[in-house]
């Protein structure tokens, strides 16, 4: 009884770390992309002054137990993902309720937000809502076949679907991480990550300049809030998930902290640096190149 | 410019023929023949290109005036074809047969003119305005500044000046 | 004429059952605004200071004003800095920038826009149009007074306001607001019959329910 409630409270204090460096992320990576701009850009602690004000909008509309049930479902999918991954390798405090299946889990747990906005975003009725929502699945669809076949050349290559054994297989040094043993893997997982941090190439769904903002059209006040955390702590979770699969995971915050920063850099210059890509021209990319990487991750793992 | 007037007169009556430039004249036609000079301007001589249809109210003389801009993409050269018709009962024949487009500007005229154009498909919908109830505001003896005292709260204290009295007293308070 | 969008009728559902719609009724709530009551003492200042902070503006360009707000994301103005950012839903945002002359018709868009925005919202008219008219004071389409329509909190006069007075004018509004006086929308939903008659005397057209949410 007592390790459960430990665990718990360990799990909540990782939330908070983790939610807070989510948000600063955010800001940091805007206020980045603002500097290429050539702007001041936002201030780095603006996240948590937008949270705050959403909090504290005196009324809000409804549109049904679906409308509000979207945006927990989409936390859930956040908080989830990140509960069911190791944060730091080797510390019992961190490392949170990983089990021996849990890299299929979490592969699947991260289209489950997604659904629930889609449920969600369907009943407030709004056409835009419902636009948005089959363009994202659409997209996401399309990165899940690289980014699966990537991770599926990790299980076969490591012998073992839980993350834990995953990271402990890379220690040691710098050239036994995945990214040095599985490249092929680490490519297409690493283009698929473009598509799943939602930033420029591929954010023709969330976009506001697109079909006014896609699937949170209707969401306002707290609801919006509770996605706008959601957008902090799922991006980190994501992070840090592919720093335990292809980065050699973390042994400490500090740790964390550099190599999630830079991998969240990949895609932050990638968004820069390219224009946006329509939904029918990112799913017939992640079809294309991508996919054939995939593919061939597995195969060499399998036969050489 | 001029050999297409010439052709023209001898199929129509043309009134009257005005040159503004090289590029650009005028000439007027009675109600009657207007849609049958401007097919003919567009089947026949090449101006294939219809610019605008607008009016002008004159009211001393108690007409309106419609104006066709027509252009010749080859020749580059414009020809307005003015028709005049009774402020009475102001009716003209459509072109929308012509123009796919003239729809658009005989809504326009019949909301802001009160043109009617019988055939013109949707020229009894609202165009811009939403809901009018006057007389159609491009009218001359529609009087916009007291509909809009009358009608948009105008706030107090505002002072009007005659611009030319304001400014030479402004720049010459001694003459 | 032309009306039959929010007419009461009978449609046939696909099992061939007839189904009574009223559009008005069906597809809109028309339940008045409330006015809210708002947190106290100390909660109610953060929340101000938050409120402030996060200016987000809805992107509705009303009239030839519009052209003023898009130098503020450029590098050379860049309201970011302030926290303004700009939304494109009227749900999402809490500044409603009336950036020039307001047409009956685009009258009638505004308000239904700024209806649709949650409570603590806020008013921005920008340039003299929208304080009496401006050049078009005398016009048979453009309203007058924005103030007989809509709450309005901050005014910008000029014709039109550069970029600079747009940022001052987002200034003064950010210390209304940490006042206390930002509470267009209670007021609103206080002499919200005064407001509906006004704007009812000008949108002869009106094909929408009396209230939008």
């Amino acid at each position: 009884m007592g390790t459960i409630v430990t665990k718990i409270l360990y799990a909540l204090l990782t939330l908070f770390i983790v939610t807070n460096y989510g948000l600063i992320l955010s800001g940091v990576v805007r206020k980045i992309g603002a500097r290429v701009g050539r702007r001041h850009g936002i201030r780095f602690y603006q996240p948590y002054i937008d949270l705050i004000k959403n909090y504290t909008f005196r009324t809000r509309i409804t549109h049904g137990i679906m409308y509000y049930i979207g945006p927990v479902f989409r936390l859930t999918g956040g908080i989830g993902l990140l509960l069911f991954l190791p944060v730091i390798y080797g510390s019992p405090v961190f490392d949170n309720f990983s089990f021996a299946g849990d890299l299929t889990f979490v592969l699947y747990f991260q289209f489950f937000g997604v659904l629930g906005m889609a449920l969600g975003a369907g009943e407030s009725g709004h056409p835009y809502s419902a636009l948005g929502v089959s363009r994202g699945l659409a997209q996401t669809t399309a990165m899940e076949l690289p980014l699966t076949l990537g991770v599926l050349a990790l299980a076969v290559q490591y012998h073992t679907l839980n993350i834990h054994e995953i990271v402990a297989a890379q220690q040691g040094s710098i050239l036994h991480w995945t990214l040095f043993t599985n490249p092929l893997a680490a490519i297409a997982m690493m283009l698929s990550f473009l598509a799943m941090m939602g930033r420029s190439p591929f954010d023709v769904v969330l976009a506001p300049q697109e079909i006014p903002i896609g699937p949170p059209t209707e969401y306002h006040s707290a609801l919006l809030g509770v996605l706008q955390l959601n957008r902090a702590i799922f991006p980190a979770a994501k992070l840090i998930l592919f720093m335990n699969l292809l980065f050699g995971g973390a042994t400490n915050w500090g740790e964390l902290v550099i190599k999630t920063f830079f991998i969240y850099m990949w895609s932050v210059f990638v968004g820069i640096a390219y224009p946006r890509f329509r939904v029918d021209q990112s799913v017939r990319w992640y079809f294309g190149i991508p996919l054939l990487i995939g593919v061939a991750a597995i195969l060499v793992v399998k036969y050489f | 410019m001029q050999t297409i007037i010439e052709n023209l007169q001898k199929h129509f009556q043309v009134v009257s023929y005005h040159q503004q430039r090289e590029n650009l004249g005028f000439l007027i036609a009675s109600k009657e023949v207007a849609v049958g000079l401007i097919t003919h301007l567009r089947d026949y001589e090449g101006f294939a290109h219809l610019v605008l249809l607008t009016a002008v109210d004159w009211i001393e003389d108690e007409h309106f005036q419609l104006t066709y801009l027509l252009h010749h993409p080859e020749k580059k050269v414009d020809l307005g074809v003015r028709v005049m018709i009774s402020r009475e009962n102001a009716e003209m024949y459509s072109i929308h047969h012509l123009w796919e487009q003239a729809r658009t500007y005989q809504r326009e005229l019949r909301e802001m003119f009160g043109i009617n154009f019988p055939g013109s498909p949707d020229v009894d919908k609202p165009f811009i305005l939403e809901g009018w109830e006057e007389i159609p505001p491009y009218r001359r003896d529609f009087d916009t500044k007291e509909y809009s005292e009358k009608t948009y709260f105008p706030r107090p204290g505002r002072e009007t000046h005659d611009p030319a009295e304001y400014m030479k007293k402004k720049l010459y308070p001694n003459e | 004429m032309g009306k039959e969008y929010i007419e009461k009728r009978t449609v046939i559902s696909p099992e061939g059952n007839p189904i009574e719609v009223d559009p008005l009724k069906d597809y809109f709530c028309d339940a008045a605004p409330k006015s809210c009551k708002s947190a106290s003492g100390i909660i109610e200042k953060f929340a101000n200071w938050a409120r402030s902070e996060s200016l987000w503006v809805l992107g509705f360009g009303t009239g030839c004003g519009a052209i003023e707000m898009r130098p503020l994301m450029t590098p050379r103005f860049d309201a970011y800095r302030f926290g303004i950012q700009w939304r494109p839903t009227p749900r999402q945002a809490s500044v409603f920038v009336i950036s020039g002359y307001l047409s009956v018709k685009t009258l009638k868009r505004v308000v239904r826009s700024y209806e649709q925005m949650q409570n603590p919202k806020f008013v921005v008219a920008l340039g003299s149009c929208t304080i009496n008219g401006g050049m078009y004071w005398d016009s048979y389409n453009t309203i007058n007074r924005l103030d007989h329509y809509m709450p309005v909190d901050v005014y910008i006069a000029g014709c039109m306001p550069r970029p600079e007075a747009l940022l001052a004018g987002f200034d003064k509004l950010k210390h209304i607001i940490r006042e206390g006086r930002g509470e267009g929308a209670n007021k609103y939903a206080e002499n919200f019959d005064w407001y509906k008659g006004n704007q009812k005397k000008i949108i002869k057209d009106w094909d929408m329910p009396d209230y939008n949410w």
